[in-house]
Order: structure tokens, then sequence, then C-alpha cells
């Protein structure tokens, strides 16, 4: 056994450093990796490249590293939540690349695996396929999209142990998953932190070995976007 | 007349066969679900990672882990599954999912869509829309017939940068439910009490109309 625990956030991001590449994980707001982003605020780090599904809202998640001009370029499928990010945008300031969400997973997945580009049908004949290689299987067509390289993965899970093996609830798995194993290093924060052997392998759905660092997380706000409920009947 | 959002819904719920896996898009997609028959099999599935997705949860209920890809609080119903984002598009470019619903901006007559991007005014992003489109089989969209200013978005090209090309096989609007044919836009029904020419005249692409069009059945 490997033991991949460090005390805090704080730790866990001690060598993250300005113009870095970073991958968070996340839909909308379900399952970022909060304390982490947290820690990014406080750190202060510049020129940043953030690839995450979403951009947050105004006030949280990444929103709150747009606030302060953290972040130089995105890598996104869906930005729409977010008012200071469009601003950002429009005016310049903030170097956007909106790409197909299926595309964005593929190329997590690719570098969590070994291959260097995956063909996919999303957006041939768009202007997301401008420049890039395309290729005729089976009378279809596909284009060549590229493994992302990034320095560090930002992952959220809801139980993992101290030998970094995860297990996510419901949605909020969502690009949580696709992450691990595809950065240089990815620290992964959990709600419940438990001793080896607590979790039933037949339960994991990350194997530590994509985990490099691993911590308990603490105040999470889980905050929701769009709450939409019935009454009871 | 012609529909609301609600009898687009209502109409596209009759494309819903027993067995069907189907996706549903943001908007007038969303509403599809509430007019499916109850006696056929069918499961909702939504890209950020559920197949076998329910109601919106009882006030009180609802779980910040359990939201739908327009991020609104959902359910899970018996039999649902939770999967990772590469799984969940696994899954649409695999063609294991039978029907996509989705709305638009525009549809051009040769099956073309754009629904993501108005250059210098709107960005949002495509989402999950381009691997739906690029992908799925039976892709119906759901929209109305013509824009808050009046022009038709039934065109003989897209205007607006393209989401997915030639990809579009009906169209079911506020006045008119359409198949896109290698000729171009089929009129197969008429919203109730919406004449033919009323459908000619908010079609800018074309329309190609064959007999006596019958009116939609909603139920």
């Amino acid at each position: 056994m490997i033991i991949k625990t460090v005390d805090n956030v704080q730790d866990a991001l001690k060598d993250a450093k300005d113009g870095m590449t970073f991958m968070l994980g996340g839909f909308g707001l379900s399952g970022i990796p909060e304390n982490a982003i947290s820690e990014l605020v406080r750190l202060n780090l510049k020129n940043l490249t953030c690839i995450s599904n979403n951009a947050g809202v105004d006030d949280f998640g990444l929103g709150q590293l747009l606030h302060k001009k953290q972040i130089d370029k995105m890598v996104s499928s869906y930005v729409g939540e977010n008012a200071i990010f469009e601003k950002q945008m429009l005016s310049g300031e903030l170097d956007v690349e909106l790409i197909p969400q299926g595309t964005l997973a593929a190329r997590c997945q690719a570098a969590q695996q070994g291959f260097p580009a995956i063909y996919t049908p999303a957006g041939y004949g768009t202007e997301v396929a401008q420049g890039k290689e395309t290729r005729e299987f089976d009378g279809k067509m596909y284009v060549l999209e590229e493994a992302f390289k990034a320095d560090f993965a930002f992952v959220k899970a809801w139980k993992g142990d101290k030998a970094g093996n995860l297990i996510f609830k419901g949605t909020a798995r969502n690009f949580n998953p696709v992450m691990c194993g595809s950065a240089k290093i990815t620290v992964a924060e959990v709600e419940e932190l438990v001793e080896p052997g607590e979790l039933d392998p037949n339960h994991i759905h990350i194997p530590g070995i994509l985990v490099q660092r691993i911590f308990q997380g603490k105040d999470y706000e889980k905050r929701i976007e769009q709450r939409t409920v019935r009454q009871k009947a | 007349m012609a529909l609301d959002k609600n009898g687009i819904a209502q109409r596209i719920a009759k494309e819903i066969k027993d067995g069907y896996y189907v996706n549903l898009g943001i908007g007038i997609p969303t509403l599809v679900a509430n007019f499916v028959r109850d006696d056929i099999q069918v499961e909702f599935q939504s890209e950020n990672g559920i197949l076998g997705m329910g109601p919106f949860p009882i006030d009180g209920e609802e779980d910040a882990d359990l939201i739908n890809a327009g991020k609104q609080t959902i359910t899970a119903l018996p039999g649902a599954s939770f999967f990772d984002s590469a799984m969940s598009f696994g899954m649409i470019r695999g063609q294991h999912v039978d029907l996509t619903i989705l709305g638009a901006m525009e549809v051009a007559e040769n099956g073309d869509i754009a629904n993501w991007k108005i250059p210098g005014k709107m960005v949002k992003g495509m989402g999950g829309a381009m691997d739906l489109v690029a992908s799925a089989e039976n892709i119906i969209v759901a929209m109305m017939h013509t824009n808050k200013a009046g022009d038709s978005k039934l065109l003989k090209r897209c205007s607006l940068p393209l989401t997915g090309v030639g990809c579009v096989t009906k169209i079911v609007t506020n006045l008119a439910v359409i198949e896109v044919t290698e000729n171009g836009f089929k009129l197969l029904e008429r919203a109730p009490g919406v004449s033919v020419e009323e459908i000619e005249n908010a079609t800018e692409g074309k329309l190609i109309v064959e007999g006596d069009v019958p009116e939609m059945k909603l139920q």
C-alpha cells in the first residue's frame, strides 16, 4: 500500500505556480474542488490556464479566480452562467477555447490513458474543426483532437481512502474521474477520508494509482445553481 | 392556432417509442418528459452523467450532487445509473442513445443546425450539443418557427456558426412538423388551425408540400 495523504490543501498545492495549466473537475457547481479553488484564490496565482467544463458563477467556483483576473485562458464547453466571464471574453482580456463537452472529456481521458490524440465526429464542419486534421472512416468524417497536457488536476470525490482510491456520488462524478491521472499531479479532495481497507474494492471508481495527493476537504458549500422542485402530491 | 411550448413538447413526446433511451436538451425539450405515455418504457439520459432521470425533487429533498445538464436539481428513478463524462459521451458517440431532442436558433434545409453562438453578441458555448448532433441518428429539433423579430428559423442556409452539418431529421415548431429530406423541408403536419400558406410564409428554406397536409394530433 502506498499512502497518498497530505495534511491539508496548502500542502497539496504547495508547488502550484504562476503560468501553470490546471484541470478542474465539476459540472456547473456540482462536484467542483471547492477547497483547491479557495486555495488558488488565496495563493493569488496568475496567468493560469484552466481546463474545466464550466467557469463557475460570478462569486463561486472558478468565477472567484476570474474576478481576481488570475486566469489568462479558459478551455470549456459552456460558460453561459457567468457575467464576468462573458465581459472578459468579449473585451479580449480572457482567451477562451470553447470545445464540445464530449471532446473535452475525451481529451482528458486520452491524457489519462496514453493516447496522443483521438478522432471524434463532434465539431466536423464547424469552426471547432478549423485548422485541425480530419479523416474519413467508413464514410463518416472525424476530427483529430489532441490529449491535454496539464500540470495539476484538481478533483473532488465523495469518499476516498489514504491510498488515493476514490468513490464519487451522483452526478457530482462528471469530469472528476476522467481528470484523474490526466495531469502531472492529481490532487483529490474528499468529503470523507477513510483508512485503507474501509472502502470495498468492488466499489472503487478510480484506483489510487491515478492520484498523487489526497486530503480531507472541509467547509463544503455545495451550492445549487438551479433549485427546481415540485410540491408533494 | 399555433402551439405554445408545451404543445410542441406534447407533439414531440409522440415520437418517443417503447424502449427508447432519450437525451433531452435545455428549454422546450426538457418539457417533453412531462408528456410521455406512461404505458411505455423510456429512460432519459442527461449528459452530465445519469440515465434514468426522474422528475424534480420534492421541496426540501433537493441534492447538490444530483442535477441535470441544465444544472437543475432532479431525482433518479429505480434502475437509474450514474457515470462519468467520458462514459456519457461514449454512449452518445457510440449511438446507444436512440433519440436526441434539442433546441436551435436556425436549421437549414440540408439539416445543418446552429444553436451555440451569435458572433459578437452571445457566446455561451456548445456544451454537449456538437457531440450529440454529430453522433445521433435520430435528431429532432424543438423550436419556434420564427425568431422574436419574426424572421424564419428554417433557412436555405444557416447564417450563424454551425453546431453540426446535415444532421437534423425532424423539426417540430409552433406551426408544423417537418421532415428534413434530401430535397428540403417536407411538411408533414400542421398545428391545429394553421394553414399551409402560413407555414410557407414563415419558412425561408424550400418547403415541400404534397397533397393534403393533416393537422397534428397531440393526444
